[in-house]
């Protein structure tokens, strides 16, 4: 079959999609967007994780054909022309990636946090990245990474007012 | 981070800061931004024009002979170009790290549950899918080896590997055994000195490294009749010399590059997929992929040994050990992976960081049918870390005594002597780093008048208000061993490169070092800068073009392959300053390369190395062997068997919910001695996670098998910490410099995962007053419905 939907503000199209294949695996495989990672593809990890619609998802576990004509944002969607969103680079300065690979789906997440609770308490952070597995950093460098994202947003949400 | 030095010593932290992005600065990962971005190339990733996919069939069985293997209708299915088994092999049929036991494909037989038996390559993943379903394979099922029982028992139970099939460094189902005595040994004289006798019989479950970057790599044939193999490794030139024999083709002729890494833990250190995809692609002259889904990694890689241990101790009335005895039996599974090593540490480990006057010891890994054991984090000290301090634990209960003042007044020293008869010749600051854990102020008491009920026991599912819990805490120390060791030479190779680009002198640093997320990348140009001087440094991908950088595991990185970088750097400067002073005649003897200038500590500036260097580049490859050991005598255990020792205290605060036997870690602290902290960040990172894991055997952990069979063979029913599950990770870092090493630093990654899980189990022990000589702690355990 062919898909078609809107990746990271761009129209794509796949052709000979199989009906079983995933949303994962159509971004991974078919069109150039390998960012989202494949660690467990089941829903358990979180490392695939991209905005459906402006909503989180495993992308693992949505069906290709589910996203016909809808908007997918990934991890290569966060930056744009200016830079980093301040969500990567937090992640970069706080020593949150190490092997990298929870990384992509932790920022897609994170950034829906600060989108809908720009100031989050520690256990807020915990209970919203508490579906993203990363099996390096002990999670410390990641929390530290989200309080600096958050400080940031709000510093420089604060300047421009 | 506080820092210290021994009174005396240099400090070694106080030379060379030319650059604020040198060594003992935390300069950012060079490839942190792709990876934010979503651009890093993990091995996963990976694309080639007409590549196929490879898929493995793997045995539904733990033991059995196979009668017929069929794969006529699997060739059949469109879109499938290969179909191979044992039969296909051009070369050798076996590998292995230590001991070449473990067929390519499986030949006759299969040894454990998911052994590979028959290969396909087909043009979508889920072509293959459906080609491997469609072999036939015929097979005599045969009950499994895999009680100790069974395996010392092979006239009975049978042979895993029959006794003519190779040569194995144990006898029988035993893999491989190490004995050591130490002073007296353990005799009814030497028991008899003792006030007081603790013992117990203990129990480690097998824990997964559980990585996120699932097994994966690309094989491309080349024009030459060789192999081009990019792939997600611990150690390349290891990888090659195991899977260029089985295609039948010289080592030179396989070329590997290391792909994105996402993470490894020991669990890359056997090979998992590289020898399938490089004979597929041998077979269809394309290029083919390989990348397991979860459940086929679980099959796919070896994993901790889990052990069962006896251990006793004796010890005055007053709290000094006497003596220590110890049994410890790991399961090696089919295949003997890392087993004789990790026998090796658990044997000269064993008895952990304290000073015992008569040691007796025996290890002994067992050939079975269950999963094969090998390298994870800790190799062999883990295991034998839960049963020593718990020990510990146990006997300062029985003394009155408070468990850390009988540790540390047990604790050995700098000067004091392994039970190998080896000295310790560098800071072993065990006492100390205790007391830093003991010191640290503690959490805010549980006020059940004031709780989210997200932070209790049961988070998020609710489970209780706080009625039903209890506080404890609990602590430990670990001894953990840096690089090979038993005479192996582990050896690493960097190459440098200086030149002018773009006006500025640039270094080049290049080695085969696998960066599995650690951050070493980080630390060679930070050698690199502090060493020559300058602020830009490229680092060339890692493959086999230059010498061996030896594993990245065994803590042993940043001492042997940043030890390489170093000197390889080092003879660089040397080359420069050589260079300098026939063009110019300098006489000084106190030149160095500071801010891309030569320099004299009397004169100051003397040229600018752009200047100096002109056209030219220079272009050193130097290698850095560590200082030789010795093999345990295989009798008494006796030996220099280790290159350098590393330490890690920790205090763990829990809560239980003693109703439910759920389980929250409130806080875990460590204290860890690192020499030089050459990236700080990276190494308080390190600990952090180093400590999760052993926060993961203690409380949910563990591959659970049944008669040989994987029954949790997926991230829904294998559990790893969650940021839920995590708490707060205090770290306190200590930086005593050890002379023998390059800067002073010991290795950092595996000490904390040896010792913390103890002191999680014996937090949990102190809320709820239970023995619990058993990890994972479940919580059947705690309510006593198991």
């Amino acid at each position: 079959m062919r898909v078609t939907f809107t990746a990271n503000g761009k129209p794509v199209e796949a052709d000979d999609v199989w009906e079983g294949e995933s949303l994962l695996y159509v971004l991974r495989e078919r069109v150039g967007l390998p960012g989202s990672k494949n660690a467990c593809e089941q829903g358990e990890c979180g490392s695939c994780t991209v905005y459906l619609d402006d909503v989180p998802v495993c992308s693992c576990l949505v069906a290709a054909g589910q996203v016909q004509d809808r908007e997918v944002r990934t991890v290569e969607g966060l930056a744009d022309e200016s830079g980093l969103d301040p969500v990567q680079q937090a992640f970069i300065d706080a020593g949150a990636v190490q092997c990298g690979f929870c990384t992509p789906g932790l920022l897609v997440q994170t950034h829906d946090l600060l989108e809908r609770e720009p100031q989050p308490s520690d256990t807020d952070i915990r209970e919203a990245l508490s579906g993203n597995l990363c099996r390096c950093t002990g999670y410390e460098k990641i929390m530290d990474a989200v309080r600096l994202a958050s400080a940031r947003k709000c510093q420089k949400v604060g300047t421009s007012e | 981070m506080s820092t210290r030095t021994i009174a005396g010593q240099k400090n070694l932290q106080d030379i060379r800061t030319g650059s604020k992005d040198g060594i003992g600065g935390s300069p950012l990962r060079p490839d942190g931004t792709l990876k934010v971005k979503g651009e890093f190339a993990y091995s996963s990733d990976l694309w080639h024009e007409d590549m196929l996919w490879g898929m493995a069939l793997r045995s539904p069985h733990p033991r059995a002979n196979i009668l017929s293997v069929d794969i006529s209708e699997a060739l059949k299915l469109p879109g499938v170009y290969a179909v191979l088994t044992h039969e296909d092999i051009p070369g050798t049929k076996f590998y292995g790290l230590e001991i070449q036991d473990q067929p390519a494909l499986a030949i006759d037989k299969v040894r454990y549950h998911g052994e590979a038996i028959a290969i396909v390559a087909a043009d979508h993943p889920e072509t293959a899918r459906r080609a491997v379903k469609k072999i036939k394979v015929e097979y005599e099922v045969l009950t499994p080896i895999t009680t100790e029982e069974q395996c010392l028992n092979p006239e009975v139970y049978g042979y895993v590997h029959e006794p003519h099939e190779f040569k194995s460094h144990g006898s029988g189902n035993i893999c491989h055994s190490q004995k050591l005595v130490h002073g007296g040994g353990v005799t009814d004289e030497i028991r008899a000195l003792a006030d007081v006798i603790v013992s117990g019989d203990y129990e480690v479950g097998m824990q997964d490294q559980a990585f996120l970057g699932p097994e994966s790599g690309l094989a491309v044939p080349a024009e030459d009749g060789g192999m081009d193999l990019y792939v997600a490794t611990q150690w390349l030139h290891v990888d090659r010399q195991q899977v260029a024999p089985v295609l039948g083709i010289p080592e030179e002729k396989l070329r590997l590059t290391l792909a994105g890494v996402g993470g490894a833990f020991g669990g890359r250190e056997d090979l998992s997929m590289q020898i399938h995809a490089c004979l597929l692609a041998q077979r269809t002259g394309k290029p083919v992929k390989i990348v397991y889904a979860r459940d086929e990694s679980f099959f796919g890689h070896v994993h901790r040994h889990p052990a069962k241990m006896y251990y006793e101790h004796g010890a005055t009335r007053d709290g000094k050990l006497v003596y220590a005895d110890a049994r410890i039996v790991l399961d090696g599974g089919a295949y003997a992976s890392a087993s004789p090593a990790v026998v090796g540490n658990a044997a000269s480990l064993g008895h952990g960081p304290y000073n015992i006057p008569n040691v007796r010891m025996e290890a002994i890994a067992l050939y079975s049918n269950n999963p094969s054991c090998g390298a994870m984090r800790g190799f062999g000290a883990v295991q034998a870390c839960f049963g020593y301090e718990t020990q510990m634990d146990k006997l300062a209960a029985e003394l009155g005594m408070d468990p850390v003042e009988l540790r540390q007044l047990n604790a050995m020293a700098e000067g004091d002597s392994m039970p190998t008869g080896q000295v310790i010749d560098s800071p072993a600051p065990v006492a100390e780093l205790l007391q830093r854990v003991k010191d640290m102020p503690l959490p805010p008491p549980l006020d059940l008048t004031n709780l989210d009920v997200r932070t209790l026991p049961g988070a998020l599912s609710n489970t209780t208000h706080g009625e039903g819990v209890v506080r404890g805490i609990g602590y430990s120390v670990g001894i953990k061993n840096v690089g090979f060791s038993e005479g192996f030479d582990d050896y690493s190779t960097a190459r440098v490169r200086l030149e002018v680009i773009g006006g500025e002198p640039v270094a080049m640093v290049h080695t085969a070092m696998a960066e599995v997320g650690q951050g070493g990348i980080t630390v060679h140009a930070q050698i690199a800068r502090t060493e020559l001087g300058v602020e830009q440094v490229t680092i060339h991908p890692a493959n086999t073009e230059v010498g061996s950088a030896g594993s990245t595991s065994a803590s042993r990185q940043t001492y042997m392959t940043g030890g390489a970088v170093k000197y390889a750097a080092e003879a660089v400067a040397q080359a420069l300053i050589a260079k300098g002073r026939k063009r110019y005649g300098w006489t000084h003897n106190d030149l160095s390369l500071n801010g891309g200038k030569v320099v004299s500590e009397s004169a100051g500036v003397l040229v600018s190395m752009v200047d100096l260097l002109g056209d030219d580049a220079i272009d050193l490859t130097r290698e850095h062997h560590h200082r030789p050991t010795v093999p345990f005598d295989k009798e008494t255990g006796q030996g220099f068997g280790h290159v350098q020792y590393t330490f890690c205290a920790n205090r763990a605060v829990v809560d239980v919910d003693v109703e439910l036997g759920l389980v929250k870690v409130v806080e875990l602290t460590a204290a860890q001695d690192v020499g030089k902290a050459l990236n700080p960040l990276s190494v308080v990172g390190q600990i952090q996670g180093g400590c999760t894991q052993a926060l993961g055997l203690a409380v949910m952990e563990e591959i659970i098998v049944k008669d040989g069979k994987v029954r949790n063979a997926s991230f829904t029913d294998y559990l790893i910490p969650t940021i839920l599950d995590v708490p707060p990770i205090p770290v306190d870092v200590l930086e005593l410099p050890d002379p023998n090493a390059p800067y002073g630093l010991r290795g950092v990654g595996e000490a904390p995962t040896v010792s913390a899980t103890p002191s999680i189990v014996a937090a949990i022990r102190a809320a709820t007053g239970l023995a619990l000589n058993r990890v994972p702690v479940r919580p059947e355990h705690l309510t006593g419905t198991l």
